[in-house]
């Protein structure tokens, strides 16, 4: 459990003075909920964060409405002023059910301590049932200190809530026809396979049948990145070879992903050829962008089980496999590897050194979609980051919590100088938890991102994108942790090792190349073939 | 063009407030909303009539309702054969003269006038869209000065 203390929330606290609950003090209610949210992405387990009422509370808002939008099971438990008083602009009082209403996938206020042990039972199940998403319990301190007896409900009656998890039979078979006829199929997957943990069968499914396979960013390292159909990741930064492919596929078959507006572009202009089988949790998700030929409703895993069963030759895809093969030859990932230190070689170091076995953290912007293209992801849960909300500082707090989840696994959050300053302050988390996260920062003195779309977009009217920074280094070593300079490509390599060697909080500052941009791009409500930049 | 949903949803604190926010964080058009207990006071019932440019975006608003914890079941009455009733209370402005005129109205319409003060008269009645819409045509003849509608609510038959 993430959190902080304050005034509401006196009677947890008492109580977690000798629980055996493990808590983690994070350094602002911010960390806490991206603590939690790393800490689930990480262990497939519900994170758990609390917090007081009012400030602590709105604190929590960007975190849940951050595990919210990348489907993560994580509980936000926030104190409450008293039941008597709700309602009167109490010291620190905010509705924080009526606040986090459109951003989780459910909510309580607890006005009975009789109801708690059932709506801690129901919230569990909730946030880590069907499509997963925060749950907010918001607790009265008078709840928190009245006595009842307690019963815990062995059972769970829900009768308006019941996701639905294996797929319709009929559909699945004719997925499976349709699969076998193809002649351009393409396997587009995202984070609801990591979620449903059906990575085994996805790679039994495309190893079977032959079909390459592209991720979405919530995707990434639901299939092995160095597997030969691996495409690598779609849309707006992702690969030409994988973009091409969808464009030109007879037949998508996405399973877990969502038809992102990051992943198809112009949405009239994508996959023009292509019919689509979809496979989701989340009803919801299906024909809400694109139109479904084939919907099937239910578990990833339960499915692909299923279709696995029913494919019984595979496609003729000969063709197809060479005509990718020669875009993924024609249009490789590029970046100019010169004298000069760019970001994308020291990613790719950080690759080498850790032969892809770390669990990978990024903040927003630039520094992620580079760790998207330069770091191959290979297993599910080793790849977090913040996807559908984009939330600069989350990359440092849910390494954070992911170290916490995962105490024996090498977590290293690739930061940019913008992000790392939104959540800064947990370095003395970290250093006081004696959690040896490494930070590299891709420190190029701009908000990149933002920048980038200024220079392509906005004429190089740099508005507000420049950082005068703090030397981080010094930022580190007060903190208590060990900072480490790099400005040569020479040093990149002995820096990674050396960071890996320290047991403590390390912080690298890579001096980056800072005028960078990420490549290949398609700019936005463009048809996502429609690529620029990023070729030799 | 309009829609008539039914929404059993649990009987729960905050209930409606999740449905409406559902409505409008995804911009979806609310035309009218009635809310009831059932015959069991832990359930509720809602008819909503949206307003949906098309079958994509009501399949997305049913989806979307059923998502909700708190939603039992979602029913488009659209699609089904049903019954559609609205009550409207309206205070009518009428010349003495016209008062017979205005009496002999609610002949053709299940409604009456329930009290005159002066020269105005407060009716009620009750119809599916259509007779309403064609009471109102008839009274606002007379002069409409104030208009309270419950919204559509629906059963199917």
């Amino acid at each position: 459990m993430f959190g902080y203390p304050g005034g509401v929330v006196l009677p947890i606290f008492d109580e977690l003075y000798e629980a055996k609950i493990k808590f983690i003090l994070t350094r602002h209610e911010q960390g806490a909920a991206h603590a939690a949210d790393g800490y689930a992405r990480a262990t497939g387990k519900v994170g758990v964060c609390l917090s007081t009422s009012g400030p602590g509370a709105t604190n929590l808002v960007t975190g849940i409405a951050n595990a919210f939008m990348d489907s993560v099971p994580i509980i936000a438990i926030t104190g409450q002023v008293k039941t008597n008083l709700i309602g009167n602009d109490a010291f620190q009082e905010s509705d924080v059910t009526g606040i986090t209403r459109s951003i989780t996938k459910h909510n309580y206020l607890v006005k009975d301590v009789k109801d708690l042990a059932r709506i801690i039972r129901e919230a569990f199940h909730i946030a880590s049932t069907g499509r997963p998403g925060p749950v907010v319990i918001d607790l009265p301190v008078d709840v928190q200190s009245a006595t009842t007896e307690f019963v815990w409900p062995e059972k769970l009656e829900l009768r308006s809530y019941k996701p639905t998890y294996s797929g319709h039979p009929g559909q699945i078979k004719k997925a499976a026809k349709w699969i076998e006829n193809a002649k351009c199929p393409v396997l587009y997957v995202g984070g609801g396979v990591i979620t449903s943990g059906a990575s085994v069968e996805l790679l039994q499914l495309a190893e079977k049948a032959g079909i390459p396979v592209t991720t979405t960013f919530m995707g990434l390292g639901a299939f092995p990145g160095t597997h030969e159909l691996s495409l690598g990741m779609l849309g707006m930064h992702g690969t030409a070879y994988a973009n091409h492919a969808v464009m030109e596929s007879d037949l998508i078959v996405a399973i877990g992903a969502r038809f992102d507006d990051r992943v198809t572009g112009r949405l009239d202009s994508f996959a023009p050829y292509a019919k689509v089988i979809h496979i989701d949790i989340d009803p919801t998700s299906i024909s809400k962008n694109i139109r479904v030929d084939i919907p099937i409703v239910g578990d990833a895993k339960n499915i692909l089980r299923e279709l696995l069963k029913y494919i019984k030759k595979a496609p003729e895809v000969k063709v197809w496999q060479d005509k990718i093969n020669g875009w993924k030859q024609q249009y490789p990932l590029f970046y100019k590897n010169d004298e000069a230190l760019r970001p994308q070689f020291v990613i790719e170091q950080i690759y080498q050194v850790t032969k892809g076995d770390a669990i990978i953290t990024t903040e927003v912007g630039q520094n992620q979609m580079w760790a998207c293209q330069w770091y191959k992801h290979d297993k599910p849960r080793t790849w977090i980051s913040s996807g559908g909300l984009g939330t600069m500082g989350f990359g440092f707090p849910a390494a954070i919590g992911a170290q916490v989840g995962c105490p024996d696994k090498l977590v290293i959050d690739i930061a940019g100088d913008g992000s790392i300053q939104m959540n800064i302050q947990e370095l003395a988390t970290a250093v006081n938890n004696h959690l040896p996260v490494k930070i590299a920062i891709l420190n190029n003195g701009y908000l990149g991102m933002v920048r980038q779309w200024q220079e392509l977009f906005y004429k190089k009217r740099y508005s507000h994108t420049t950082l005068v920074n703090p030397d981080f280094v010094k930022l580190a070593e007060s903190y208590g942790a060990v900072g480490i300079r790099v400005t040569k490509k020479a040093e990149v390599r002995p820096a990674i090792e050396k960071a890996i060697s320290i047991d403590n909080t390390v912080l690298i500052d890579f001096r980056v190349e800072r005028e960078e941009n990420v490549y290949p791009m398609v700019p936005a409500g463009e048809a996502i073939n429609r690529m620029i930049g990023g070729m030799a | 063009m309009r829609h008539t949903i039914s929404v059993l949803v649990e009987n729960k604190f905050g209930v409606l407030a999740r449905v409406a926010s559902l409505f409008s964080a995804r911009g979806y058009n609310i035309a009218s909303l009635a809310v009831s207990e059932t015959l069991d006071p832990a359930i509720s019932y809602m008819t909503i009539v949206v307003e949906a440019e098309n079958e994509k975006i009501l399949e997305q608003i049913n989806k979307q309702l059923n998502k909700l914890i708190d939603v039992i079941s979602v029913t488009d009455f659209t699609k089904k054969d049903h019954l559609d009733r609205e009550l409207i209370l309206a205070k009518v402005k009428f010349a003495f003269k016209e008062k017979e005129k205005l009496e002999a109205i609610f002949k053709k319409y299940v409604g009456k006038i329930i009290q005159y003060k002066g020269n105005t008269a407060i009716i009620e009645a009750v119809g599916d869209q259509a007779k309403i819409k064609q009471l109102l045509t008839e009274l606002n003849k007379f002069g409409v000065k104030e208009l309270v509608r419950t919204g559509r609510i629906a059963i199917t038959h």
